[in-house]
């Protein structure tokens, strides 16, 4: 299966503004700002996590906890995966306990990535409080999740997909819009 | 690691003769991941929940059934454990027949320790359930020699270059034929060290140095794998004495003196203190056969975690 | 008056009268009545051997028929059945039996069977020893009184003790003395040859050593007693250049082999499939050359199966388990074809010598030859027949073998056992 790019969504402008607002989004409505941790989902929502991360820390002058988190463990799907996912270690260096951990993804699509990672999360602990940001909320769900936090809506059809690069993993930043080939 | 196209595509784990050089490197790779849920407070993941695991043990082992039942258990799998009598089983149930049977239960996968070298691939070859070798015969002893590679590269960063030596009963050992295969596939330099009478006919052809003298094998080693001797064997001593092999063969401080300060000793345990090493390296800072013990769990669970979402090959 | 036949046609192959060229030959009243050129009969069957080989029929004699006692491995009847579909025209059967054919009661009973039930030739051989216990010689003289033509503890070695006068004792009731080679002490829980590949496997091995030590003590007892002595299943290249030495010395000693020791090597065992698991072993590339070149120069007078059936749930375990042995009767000829024939090592002549015209000269049976007069046991060979060797068209009990599902060349045909015809056109009668 090959991917047509059809339309670029948001350049790395874009998705810097994005994540800077958010970060001013969650330092808003989360008023304690020194119980807040990031954990980004392996493996783009990772990246965004440490980027957000930054950002918060620049507008509260702390240091915000950053972990990633491998839910390769938790997936429920994986007899229909086409390729065997490799499992990745999570790397959660502190005690999430009584902490108000945001969940960082890129794409927010069926909702079932975020109910592994919200299983996989409570196994580490009992988080105060989980709340979800994403960089691309492309709908579809098929779980009652939703984002608390989204860089952009893009209403998808199910032949399409959302593609994001970022320099960490692609060597540049940007977010398309791609169409399944025959 | 992370973008590397490699499938497990085995429905079983037979020895390390049969893996390459990428599947063994997937493997103790997956096993890292693993490491670090054995460190969480909940030491559990959903991996293998609503799959069966069987231990079938013909030959009794407290160590490596517990070693794979916790593993199992830590990835949510249920866990039966089967003990068979040896004499008993000669006039009862086949081998296959037993397999069968276990598989009628509808459970996937078959953890399986005979005395019988062989046992497990031709149990693998009559059951569709995966068969996973937790020790034949003489043969291999795929997890011990998984978990000792994934120890050695924790401890020293690489397999590579790596001057390692196996002393013991080579002849008699699965965990040596294992070692030797993962060992030499993934680029150590092997040595195995034992006296005249149990170094195995052509085991040279296996890509390893041949010594029966201790202080070679101890010269220059970054580690050393420390086998278990056994002195009753078919009725004879294979040995004159345990006293007489400690003399000889015995790892103790004064030779550990001699040798890289930093050789990483193990053994795959029980060890016999006083006999293949004295209680002061048993229990000394080079020793990791603690570590062993402990990274077993996050080898094995790599091990069914791989076996049990095995992909067709292409 | 049994039935006339005229086999039209064929590629006559007679080495023991020298005859390789096409002619036709006429059966009449179970002998052969003339072999020559564009013969006819008035009435009678008329077979074509077009394009195909007529041998003397093949004469096995290594095989074990396991009545009485295992009659859910095989047979008389259904291992003679086997024996005809490979050619074979008369077998040896070997006392391994339960009871072991160790008196004349034993030998009678399976006479009684022999003649009710076996669609070929059958002799039998005599234990050396009461039971194959190793503990007391048999009475030699009542057993070929009995009608036993050949000795044997195969499956055992006859000790060391009671060689000597078991060998006296042979050549004086004018029975030959068939020595299965082997040194218990050496190869003691083995069950492979021992060597890299044993080492690899993780499993026990029988050394070369414990055949070749045995060959020798037999060779020497020969030579010193001067008496004749056969060594039955050769495997390793020092048993074979003891041999060409003893019979270049003089020695009255005579050996075989079976296709698994020219076909197959220990490297087979590797997937610890129990249909590799024989004794003796299968041995090195070396041994395998070496049992070629044996063959080639006449070393090797014989090719013997071995023929060893046993049971499905009897094979089907843990390779230490297993019994030893293969089937053999009906692979032995496709595999000679493609080991030795098409590989150069034999000519057709040199290859149909080792199957009729030398075990029939060893054991003094009638047989191995084409002449007029001789019993009509022909084998009709189809040399370039191309088939499964498939569970199902074996005629064998039992399918423990290794060559089931190989592709082989070279395909039995027609078999005539002292003048009937016993299988036509490859299908049993």
């Amino acid at each position: 299966m090959t991917f047509k790019e059809k339309t670029k969504i948001l350049d790395k402008d874009d998705i810097d503004r994005s994540l800077q607002r958010i970060a001013h989004e969650i330092v808003e409505k989360i008023k304690a700002t020194e119980e807040i941790a990031i954990i980004g989902i392996k493996n783009r929502g990772a990246y965004l996590g440490q980027r957000l991360a930054e950002k918060i820390g620049k507008i509260t002058g702390s240091k915000i906890p950053v972990g990633a988190l491998d839910i390769t463990l938790y997936r429920d799907d994986l007899t229909e995966a086409s390729s065997q996912p490799i499992v990745h270690a999570t790397e959660i260096n502190f005690d999430i306990e009584g902490k108000k951990i945001i969940l960082v993804d890129d794409v927010l699509y069926t909702g079932r990535t975020i109910r592994c990672a919200l299983d996989a999360l409570i196994d580490f602990g009992r988080p105060a409080q989980i709340q979800l940001a994403v960089l691309v909320d492309r709908g579809h769900r098929e779980l009652p999740i939703r984002a608390d936090y989204v860089g952009k809506n893009v209403p998808t059809s199910l032949k399409e997909v959302v593609e994001v690069k970022l320099s960490e993993t692609e060597g540049k930043d940007e977010v398309v819009l791609c169409e399944k080939d025959r | 690691m992370a973008e590397k196209k490699i499938v497990w595509t085995k429905k079983d784990l037979l020895g390390l003769e049969y893996l390459s050089k990428e599947e063994i490197e997937l493997i103790l790779y997956t096993a890292g991941s693993f490491k670090e849920v054995t460190t969480r407070q909940i030491k559990k993941v959903p991996a293998l929940r609503g799959k069966t695991v069987v231990n079938l043990f013909y030959e009794p082992s407290t160590r490596t059934r517990t070693s794979f039942e916790l593993a199992a258990k830590r990835l949510s799998a249920d866990v039966v454990n089967i003990e068979i009598e040896t004499s008993s089983v000669r006039k009862g149930e086949t081998l296959i027949d037993t397999g069968r049977n276990i598989e009628a239960l509808k459970i996937d996968i078959i953890v399986v320790r005979h005395n019988c070298s062989g046992a497990p691939m031709i149990l693998a070859r009559n059951v569709q359930a995966r068969v996973v070798n937790a020790g034949d015969g003489w043969h291999e002893h795929p997890t011990q020699a998984l978990l000792d590679m994934f120890t050695l590269k924790s401890k020293l960063g690489r397999i590579e270059d790596l001057k390692v030596s196996i002393i013991g009963d080579i002849a008699h050992s699965r965990v040596a034929r294992s070692n030797i295969w993962g060992l030499t596939k993934l680029g150590a330099k092997v040595t195995v060290c034992a006296p005249k009478l149990l170094v195995p006919e052509g085991i040279e052809k296996m890509g390893v140095k041949v010594t029966t003298d201790i202080s070679e094998a101890l010269e220059g080693a970054d580690a050393i794998n420390v086998l278990r001797m056994q002195f009753e064997r078919d009725g004879a001593m294979a040995f004159p004495s345990k006293l007489e092999y400690f003399k000889q063969y015995g790892i103790t401080a004064e030779r550990l003196s001699k040798c890289k300060k930093d050789i990483v000793v193990m053994h795959p345990g029980p060890i016999n203190r006083g006999v293949e090493m004295s209680s002061e390296v048993a229990d000394g800072k080079n020793s990791v056969i603690l570590e062993q013990v402990t990274n077993g769990i996050a080898v094995r669970m790599a091990v069914l975690y791989l076996v049990a979402h095995t992909k067709e090959a292409a | 008056m049994s039935k006339q036949y005229l086999i039209k046609d064929g590629r006559v192959v007679d080495p023991a009268n020298k005859i390789n060229d096409i002619f036709d030959i006429l059966i009449s009243d179970g002998k052969i009545e003339k072999t020559g050129k564009n013969l006819n009969i008035k009435s009678g069957e008329t077979i074509d051997a077009k394009g195909k080989i007529v041998a003397p029929g093949f004469i096995d004699m290594h095989v074990h028929l396991r009545e009485p006692g295992r009659e859910d491995e095989e047979t008389v009847r259904t291992g003679s059945r086997a024996a005809v579909h490979g050619g074979f025209t008369s077998i040896l059967c070997m006392p391994n039996t339960d009871p072991a054919i160790d008196n004349p009661a034993v030998v009678k009973n399976l006479k009684d069977i022999i003649a009710k039930d076996a669609v070929c030739n059958v002799f039998i051989a005599g234990a050396v020893t009461e039971g194959r216990t190793g503990k007391k010689l048999t009475d030699f003289d009542n057993l070929k009184s009995a009608g036993v033509i050949a000795l044997s503890d195969d499956g055992s070695p006859t000790p060391d003790s009671m060689i000597d006068e078991a060998l006296k004792r042979s050549m004086k009731a004018g029975l030959l003395l068939t020595e299965h080679c082997e040194v218990p002490r050496l190869s003691q829980g083995g069950v492979m040859n021992k060597g890299f590949i044993s080492t690899k496997l993780g499993l026990k091995g029988i050394s070369a050593q414990s055949e070749y030590e045995a060959v020798k003590r037999n060779i020497d007892i020969a030579e010193k007693l001067s008496a004749r002595i056969h060594i039955a299943h050769v495997s390793c290249k020092e048993s074979v250049e003891f041999i060409r030495q003893a019979k270049k010395k003089g020695v009255q000693v005579t050996t075989e082999t079976a296709p698994h020791y020219f076909a197959l090597s220990e490297e087979c065992c590797a997937t610890y499939d129990t249909n590799t698991k024989i004794n003796p072993p299968l041995r090195s590339m070396a041994d395998v050359d070496a049992i070629k070149a044996g063959l080639a120069d006449g070393t090797i007078d014989v090719i013997a199966t071995d023929h060893a059936p046993h049971t499905d749930s009897e094979k089907d375990v843990e390779f230490d388990y297993a019994p030893f042995g293969k089937i053999g009767l009906e692979s032995a000829l496709p595999v000679s074809v493609m080991e030795l024939v098409d590989k150069k090592i034999l000519s057709w002549d040199e290859l149909i010598k080792k199957l009729s015209a030398n075990p029939a000269k060893i054991l003094g049976v009638p047989g191995g030859r084409l002449s007029k007069g001789d019993p009509a046991d022909i084998t009709i060979i189809d040399p370039d027949k191309e088939y499964i060797l498939k569970k199902d068209i074996i005629e064998s009990k039992s399918k423990n073998s290794p060559f089931i599902g190989w592709k082989v060349k070279g395909r039995i045909s027609t078999v005539f056992v002292k003048g009937t015809i016993v299988m036509k056109d490859e299908i049993m009668l």
